[in-house]
């Protein structure tokens, strides 16, 4: 239908992004109508979405062209981004981009050096950026799942942390079943979407090859391939971070530094000073 | 051991403080305990009883001052060790999922020690639960689960059992039972004991030494009776 209308494709894909956003207020309607105070979160996500999409394809388009190291840069520049917003999940935990940061460098760089090493993803740019966008975001993701649980169960659980340390226990064994907790949550929706492959979901990239004319079976395969990456890179990035963070929960006389405000009583009329 | 070394100080605070946030927690504690005795820290609610408490096994850091443990700066001990020979009891229990014993496991397992059965039904017969060995902590009642927890810190041999108002989340029967199970264990063992309580009767009941904080400071301390009296 949009067809009729617009007859380049330029301002065919600008009709389809603009259908897309005026789709994705009935959100916004929802949160107003549900009182969630989400409102302008979501607005700014899907103006922010848009306005960087584009950006990044102009920037492509530049890109493309450049040398091949160029890609070494961007990817690290994807990943220091990714590190910040997961770092936003981390509140209150000392260090938290530095954790991010190493935590995706570690989980998501090691998938990608592997497999452009064996020329899973070739060694080109317009193969690299893009597959490896797919495997930092993966990796962004878990990585902000699986602190902002962590936090959450130390937070809820102070108490047993504490009478941990109190029978001398190293800070690391107080907190392994929180560890434990927050790396199986930071699997179950990238488990859930393997278990859901195909059957109740055909992803992007399988439907990008589709729809550009690309054998069902060859697009099925290199789909496989980018989940397998994106699954691995989500796993080793929630690990890393969470094996990094533990010990900074801590001062270096294993006291726990993350508390939950409303978790320690004494300081309710403490004096001020001076 | 004669009254003389009684007297020499198992614990030592020398011009203690903690300030955070730009507030004074605790400040300018100047106090010691020795062997055997059980000294009650009081006062109101958010005078710094607890900070200072925690302090002394430093699960909170000073930033002023600082503790001897026989003699010895606290700050150039090995945490875990410090944390072994001064046990904590917190206001509630906090066990660990799982069965009473592997409670009462847990503290010398951190050291590599396995705590033989024998051991663990002695603990529980202490804190007058024989035959608790294998029940899960989920089915305990307050009481029982205060009393696991007491258990659960004797099993890494303290010689100084600090108290974070172990009774308060407790009924009257289970408190004076608990009470008079922690006298008859510090007693029992010679262990020094400071607790946290803001109950003066109850200070009276258990300690040999008040001590009372007010803003921060400490503001009286004396026998019992001195105190109440004051």
């Amino acid at each position: 239908m949009l067809e009729q209308f617009f007859h380049t494709e330029l301002s065919l894909s600008i009709a389809q992004a603009a259908i897309a956003a005026l789709v994705s207020l009935v959100v916004l309607l929802l949160s107003y109508w549900q009182r969630l105070s989400m409102e302008k979160e979501i607005l700014v996500a899907l103006v922010r979405a848009l306005v960087q999409i584009i950006a990044v394809g102009a920037v492509l388009v530049f890109i493309l062209q450049g040398p091949l190291w160029w890609g070494v840069i961007i990817l690290l520049l994807m990943m220091w981004m990714a590190a910040r917003e997961a770092a936003r999940r981390a509140k209150g935990i000392p260090g938290a981009m530095r954790v991010t940061f190493y935590g995706i460098f570690l989980g998501s760089g090691a998938v990608l050096v592997v497999m452009i090493f064996v020329g899973v993803i070739e060694w080109r740019l317009d193969s690299m950026i893009p597959v490896g966008s797919m495997v930092i975001s993966g990796g962004l993701n878990a990585c902000a799942l699986a602190l902002d649980r962590f936090r959450g169960e130390v937070e809820s659980h102070t108490g047993q942390i504490e009478a941990g340390l109190c029978l001398g226990a190293e800070s690391e064994n107080t907190v392994k079943p929180y560890v434990q907790k927050a790396f199986q949550s930071s699997l179950i929706p990238r488990l859930n979407s393997l278990r859901a492959l195909g059957i109740v979901w055909i992803p992007g990239l399988m439907s990008g090859m589709l729809l550009a004319g690309s054998d069902p079976v060859i697009a099925a395969l290199y789909q496989f391939v980018v989940m397998g990456m994106i699954f691995t890179s989500s796993s080793l990035s929630a690990f890393s971070s969470l094996l990094l963070v533990r010990r900074r929960i801590f001062s270096e006389a294993d006291q726990l530094l993350l508390q939950a405000k409303n978790q320690r009583q004494p300081e309710e009329n403490r004096v001020k000073l001076g | 051991m004669t009254s003389a070394m009684n007297h020499i100080p198992v614990l030592e605070m020398k011009n203690l403080g903690r300030e955070a946030d730009d507030k004074i927690l605790v400040a300018d504690i100047n106090l010691v305990v020795t062997p055997g005795e059980v000294l009650a820290i009081t006062g109101p609610s958010g005078a710094g009883k607890t900070t200072l408490l925690r302090l002394l096994n430093r699960l909170d850091e000073p930033t002023q001052g600082t503790v001897l443990l026989d003699g010895e700066d606290y700050r150039k001990m090995a945490v875990s060790t410090l944390r072994r020979r001064v046990g904590m009891l917190l206001q509630q229990a906090y066990l660990f999922p799982g069965t009473v014993a592997e409670n009462l496991r847990f503290g010398p397992l951190q050291q590599g020690r396995q705590l033989e059965d024998v051991v663990v039904d002695e603990l529980l017969e202490r804190v007058g639960l024989p035959g608790f060995v294998d029940t899960d902590v989920s089915v305990l009642s307050g009481g029982e689960a205060q009393r696991v927890s007491l258990a659960r810190t004797l099993a890494n041999d303290p010689c100084i059992l600090l108290l974070d108002e172990p009774t308060s989340s407790l009924d009257e029967a289970n408190r004076l039972g608990i009470e008079s199970l922690i006298l008859e264990i510090v007693h029992q063992n010679g262990m020094s004991c400071v607790m946290v309580t803001h109950d003066l009767q109850q200070a009276a009941r258990m300690a040999d030494r008040v001590l009372v904080l007010e803003d921060a400071r400490m503001v009286r301390s004396g026998t019992p009776q001195e105190v109440l009296n004051a």
